[in-house]
């Protein structure tokens, strides 16, 4: 697809913050999220779990379980009929162990019974016979070779020789001649950066209610961010035809990447099957930390080399990543985005992953690139400081342009990034005055952003109405944008225009919410089909008026006859064409189905300022201003939402947010009291400035703004930091006892 | 391994053990009729005030109680009444409702505030000094200021009435010094008196909804040239309970807390630490700011009781 | 097994229901008495998703037994809307897209409400502080401070 589709325009309604559709529900309680359905009949699904880091299962006992009244099926691993390869069998190996407890929280076996109470009690009459493996949890630990093995047979291909069969995968990007980048340099810096692992963090777990019959048809109803994807991925696992399940994509109490895959939902199908009643499975809050899908842990190491007027002449990066005891390819989008904000002629991004005995990973907005930025925001921050340069001047000077042949391949096209610093750089809070113990950082952030398969279908029903049918759960305020394209692309009032979000059974595959796709992908297969219900609609016109099709023209919800012809006929409205449609030819539909592309990437630019106290190493965020580059921002509130929230998960990343694992291998946190993520208290205001440097791959311009959000913040905060106590910091989250320790090592 | 049909068909005695487990409830109206039912129960029984750590260690599965005495329903429990200059508070008022007092506001700002630090607005109004007290966690907020307030427990038990001093309840981590049968009906907080002044600081990382990482209570009377008469310095979550510190007590008494007066408090306080290393905090991280808090507590007592700051 | 019979009030109405000693109110409002409103975030009141309030103070629901709403009055989610008209925080949840996924606004709308109440002039300090235990993952906090501010503005004016 060409990147061609932008057009200048003026609107009516894009741009402007109407209510959205599904928002008087979710202030009254109404709407239905994951465990919000019911149905007659319906079992309790319960899991149980490995206590263990790392174990073989030489045998589970079941009988005693499945014996108690009240129990109607009980499963283990080995119940998956076998249909599941690669990939997806990883991912069903990771919701339910066949002969290997690979993590503290894996499930072994699942019960179902009529009650939550029957369940729990089952799952304590099952006995399992844990033979227990030497573990690993961490990059240090797993990376050496003689390192205990998480997996055999899982040793990437052209592993360097130095590291263990852990090792899964290596990518490399880049172009240039490094070392002759390098000698050019007034300074080099080099530095190893680690982040831990941390979790997308909903507040809704995980949940679903699975119902299958007799007949090996099934329905699903389950919080998702992709309901194809579900169904894809569980009918692989249960040996059925993807048309034979039904998934419903429920209200969604956040995702941020997480629910992008499955981890109860084949278990609710196998157990329903074998009971042959609906079964419910929710998971708890502590199963959702051990056992979903947190992110990456990171090992870093950065060397920049730049003049001494801040011209970057070399940048070298290595990630290393573990993203949990299955392979994954986060090192990729990593590397990639590493350098991404920058104009480099010699640059080169690596990375290797690793497995350790945790939770396989899951997408968590922007994945990789936040570990990855934030290292080389770091060196560059460091740098400028080394130089006595300003931080934005040393960004623009490098910064990414059109025409840029970025670190990771392709050639950007128009891209908001010097905008983006200008405005920063403009910016009170970038000059407002900074008080004692109080630091400044700033950092540039990127995302790709995705396309990918995308159908919708909009319906112009008889009175004039419009029903939009789309296949993406709506995450963040998406049918509300819907609704606004289509009816700006219609000239009809926003209102009459209404956008659901259908099951898998009533449109072709969708590809997930995730990617920051959604307004762009679905928002241009909504703009096509509008066109094509208008086409068709002046179609119905020109054979009412007896003239040709290409006579008439579409303006402001009207069919008028044009050119020779203008002023001859009254203009038909929309609603006139619907009300007779069925004898003009029948009902009028348009629709659209592509695989999207030119999605245009986002860039961003943080500003932030911390207070710490030097006797406790407690920090305070002071003022936070977000800049980042929407393209065109449709809905401009729920621009300005994704902003702020990838902000705040940033900062929570930051200061406070890990996973922390003992020697024995158990996550120690799995929970909200030990998981600290940001509360209300915690926080300043968090000011937005949208930028709109216009995508050329979508009709009006969007770019995806939902992940660029949560990229800056943890360089943002630490280059505050570093500042603030005079100690620069290369290890997150910067605790208040990592903080305090950083001072007073100083002296 | 699928599992034969003949297994489902199977009598229930698994059933009836796990009847038998079922938890019951109990909502008394007599102090008498509670002693009675924590005395006779022979399984484990479990008293329930507020329920915000309860609740929690059941859904958690670290506690299985088989009866729960619901306290709320006895006359008094619930009653904040004043008593020789000082006041009793009934052992199931919740922090939002000792929050709304002002007489114990005024008297005892160090005791609400820590009180009032305990979760969120929403455990608050549900949980209990006495139940944060009985939880015997080392870093319970509460403790530490009712330690340094030189409050006392009123215990109701098969044997009648008797006092207690706070400080002398927990024993270790979860455990109490109550006997069978026995659970707290009030809380004491002694007459304050004029010139004095108390106050409560503790370090999360966070700014809410965190377990305290350390903390220092400290109640203190000045005499009328501003001069430390009197003191009590208690330090939460660095021991296995928490700590009433009297060598630093004793380096704030006779001087106007003065730097070094100060300095030598904080450094008592440090050396009285004996806190572990874990997922909240390290054990140098502990002693030192427990050192500042209490330093820093005692200059806000100090304010309170009408001296310079 | 015998469960306790319990009668209370619920958003006004009488309400009576039979449940286990050990199940939480929460269980009972959403599995019981089909007022799914209330979310369960954690089952340790450290989310607020499930808040609700009992004879007028704002809890966890999840923290309190079912048997507990014993001749209490309890406000849920379901009750803050009067018919069709919606509170002034409902409104100005919506108005400044103070809601994203809006899980947590159930629990975010009954505690602002309970503030309000008590407090009807709150600084933004002091609406943070009291929204402390209500967790949202999505918003950054940034515009329900927003409506929270402005709808107690306009029940000032009012």
């Amino acid at each position: 697809m060409a990147l061609d589709e932008y057009q200048k325009r003026d609107f009516k309604i894009i741009g402007t913050r109407p209510q959205r559709p599904d928002g008087i529900d979710k202030v009254t309680g109404r709407a239905q999220y994951g465990a919000d359905f019911y149905l007659p009949g319906m079992l309790t699904g319960k899991l149980l779990r490995s206590p263990h880091a790392h174990a073989r299962i030489k045998s589970i006992d079941i009988s005693a379980a499945a014996a108690l009244q009240g129990v109607k099926a009980v499963v283990t691993g080995n119940d998956f009929p076998g249909g599941a390869k690669g990939d997806t069998l990883d991912v069903q190996d990771h919701c339910l162990a066949r002969n290997v407890a690979l993590y503290d929280g894996h499930a072994v076996a699942a019960v179902a019974a009529t009650s939550a109470k029957i369940a729990q009690a089952a799952l304590e009459l099952i006995k399992v016979d844990y033979e227990i493996l030497p573990h690993v949890t961490s990059i240090e630990a797993a990376m050496p070779t003689g390192a205990p093995l998480v997996q055999e047979g899982r040793r990437g291909r052209k592993i360097p020789e130095e590291y263990s069969d852990n090792c899964t995968g290596m990518c490399e990007f880049g172009h240039g001649d490094l070392d002759a980048g390098f000698a050019k340099a007034d300074l080099i810096i080099e530095r190893t950066f680690k982040t831990s692992s941390t979790h997308q963090g909903y507040i809704e777990p995980n949940a679903c209610l699975a119902n299958m019959g007799p007949d090996g048809r099934a329905d699903m109803w389950c919080c998702t961010q992709g309901h194809f994807q579900v169904r894809n991925l569980c009918a692989q696992m249960m040996g059925m035809d993807q048309s034979a399940l039904r998934v419903t994509a429920s209200e969604i109490g956040g995702g941020f990447g997480g629910k992008t895959t499955v981890f109860i939902e084949p278990v609710a199908l196998l157990l329903s099957r074998k009971a042959n009643l609906p079964v419910k499975m929710v998971m708890s809050r502590e199963e959702v930390f051990k056992a979903s899908g947190p992110t990456v842990a990171s090992l870093t190491d950065v060397k920049i080399g730049m003049t001494k007027d801040g011209v970057i002449t070399a940048a070298d990066a290595l990630i290393r990543y573990e993203g949990g005891a299955w392979p994954n390819m986060t090192i990729f989008p990593g590397a990639q985005s590493a350098f991404a904000c920058y104009d480099l002629s010699a640059v080169r991004a690596q990375g290797l992953n690793f497995l350790t005995n945790r939770p396989l990973q899951a997408a968590y907005r922007a994945p990789g690139a936040p570990q990855s930025i934030y290292a080389v925001e770091a060196v560059v921050d460091e740098l400028a400081l080394e130089l006595g340069l300003d931080p934005i001047d040393v960004r623009l000077k490098n910064a990414a342009r059109k025409g840029t042949k970025s670190s990771y391949g392709p050639t950007y096209d128009e891209i908001g990034l010097i905008p983006l610093l200008e405005a920063a750089k403009a910016h009170p809070h970038y000059t407002a005055p900074l008080g004692p113990n109080q630091g400044r950082g700033l950092s540039s952030g990127f995302w790709f952003n995705f396309g990918g398969e995308t159908c919708v279908s909009l319906a112009i029903d008889f009175d004039g109405s419009v029903t939009l049918v789309e296949g993406n759960p709506d995450i963040g305020g998406s049918r509300a944008s819907m609704s606004m394209m289509a009816a700006e692309e219609l000239g009809i009032p926003y209102e009459k225009v209404r956008t659901i979000v259908a099951d898998t059974a009533s449109l072709g595959h969708n590809e997930v919410t995730h990617g920051s796709r959604v307004t762009f992908s679905v928002g241009l297969a909504t703009i096509k089909a509008a066109r094509a219900a208008i086409k068709e609609m002046c179609r119905r016109a020109a054979k009412t008026w007896g003239i040709d099709e290409e006579a008439v023209v579409w303006e402001d919800g009207y069919a008028k006859p044009a050119g020779a012809n203008a002023g001859d006929h009254e203009p038909l409205s929309l609603a006139q064409i619907a009300a007779k449609s069925s004898r003009t030819g029948g009902p009028i539909v348009g629709h659209h189905e592509v695989m999207a592309e030119g999605a245009g990437v986002s860039f961003g630019v943080h500003i932030c300022d911390i207070e710490v106290d030097p006797e406790t190493g407690f920090t305070k965020v002071l003022r936070y201003t977000v800049l980042q580059d929407a393209g065109k921002a449709i809905h401009p509130d729920y621009v300005e939402g994704q902003m702020q929230g990838g902000a705040v998960q940033g900062i929570g990343w930051a200061l406070n947010e890990e996973y922390i694992y003992g020697e024995d291998g158990r996550l120690q946190n799995a929970g909200f009291l030990d998981y600290r993520i940001p509360v209300a208290s915690d926080l300043p205001k968090i000011d937005t400035v949208i930028l709109e440097i216009p995508n050329p791959g979508h009709p009006y311009g969007v770019r995806g703004v939902g992940e660029t959000g949560i990229v800056p913040p943890l360089a943002a905060i630490s280059n505050a930091m570093s500042h603030a106590i005079n100690v620069r910091m290369s290890e997150l989250p910067m605790s208040p006892p990592r903080v305090l320790k950083a001072i007073k090592d100083k002296g | 391994m699928l599992v034969p049909e003949s297994l489902y068909q199977r009598r229930t005695i698994p059933q009836l053990t796990w009847e038998e487990n079922a938890m019951h409830y109990a909502a008394p109206e007599t102090a008498q009729e509670a002693s009675r039912l924590l005395a006779e129960n022979t399984g484990s029984a479990r008293v329930l005030a507020g329920g915000t750590d309860l609740l929690v260690q059941m859904k958690a599965g670290m506690v299985k109680p088989d009866l729960l005495v619901d306290i709320k329903k006895i006359a008094g429990m619930k009653d904040i009444t004043s008593e020789d200059g000082g006041w009793r508070i009934g052992a199931a008022v919740s922090g939002s409702e000792l929050g709304d007092h002002a007489g114990v506001c005024g008297d005892w700002p160090g005791v609400v505030e820590a009180f009032e630090l305990i979760g969120s607005t929403q455990v608050q109004g549900r949980c209990t000094m006495a139940g944060n007290l009985c939880n015997a966690s080392p870093a319970g907020d509460s403790v530490p200021a009712m330690v340094a307030a030189n409050a006392v427990a009123r215990i109701a038990g098969p044997d009648g009435t008797r006092d207690c001093p706070v400080q002398d309840i927990p024993v270790s981590p979860g455990k109490t010094s109550l006997g069978k049968g026995e659970f707290i009906t009030s809380i004491f907080l002694p007459a304050r008196g004029t010139s004095g002044g108390d106050a409560y600081l503790r370090f999360i990382p966070r700014t809410e909804m965190d377990i305290a990482v350390c903390s220092a209570g400290v109640s203190l009377t000045l005499d009328g040239s501003g001069t430390c008469t009197a003191a009590r310095v208690s330090l939460g979550a660095v021991a296995p309970t928490v700590l009433l510190v009297e060598a630093a007590a004793n380096a704030l008494i006779g001087t106007n807390l003065d730097d070094a007066a100060l300095e030598a408090c904080g450094a008592a306080c440090a050396a009285a630490c004996n806190p572990i290393t874990d997922k909240r905090g390290t054990i140098e991280f502990r002693t030192d700011v427990a050192a500042v808090l209490a330093k820093r507590a005692a200059k806000i007592a100090q304010q309170r009781a009408g001296g310079r700051s | 097994m015998s469960k306790i019979h319990v009668s209370t009030t619920i958003n006004g109405d009488p309400t009576e229901f039979l449940c286990e000693a050990d199940e939480s109110l929460l269980d009972v409002l959403r599995d019981r008495l089909q007022l799914t409103g209330a979310k369960e975030g954690c089952a340790s009141g450290d989310c607020g998703a499930c808040s609700v309030e009992v004879d007028g103070r704002l809890v966890c629901s999840c923290l309190v037994l079912g048997a507990e709403a014993e001749g209490a009055e309890i406000s849920t989610i379901e009750g803050v809307a009067n018919g069709e008209d919606l509170h002034p925080i409902q409104r100005k949840i919506l108005e400044h897209a103070a809601l994203q996924c809006g899980v947590c606004t159930p629990g975010i709308i009954v505690a602002a409400k309970n503030l309000l109440a008590k407090n009807p002039d709150p600084t933004e300090t002091e609406i943070r502080y009291w929204l402390a235990g209500n967790l949202c993952r999505c918003t950054g906090y940034d515009k329900i401070i927003t409506a929270v501010m402005d709808a107690a503005a306009e029940m000032r004016g009012a």
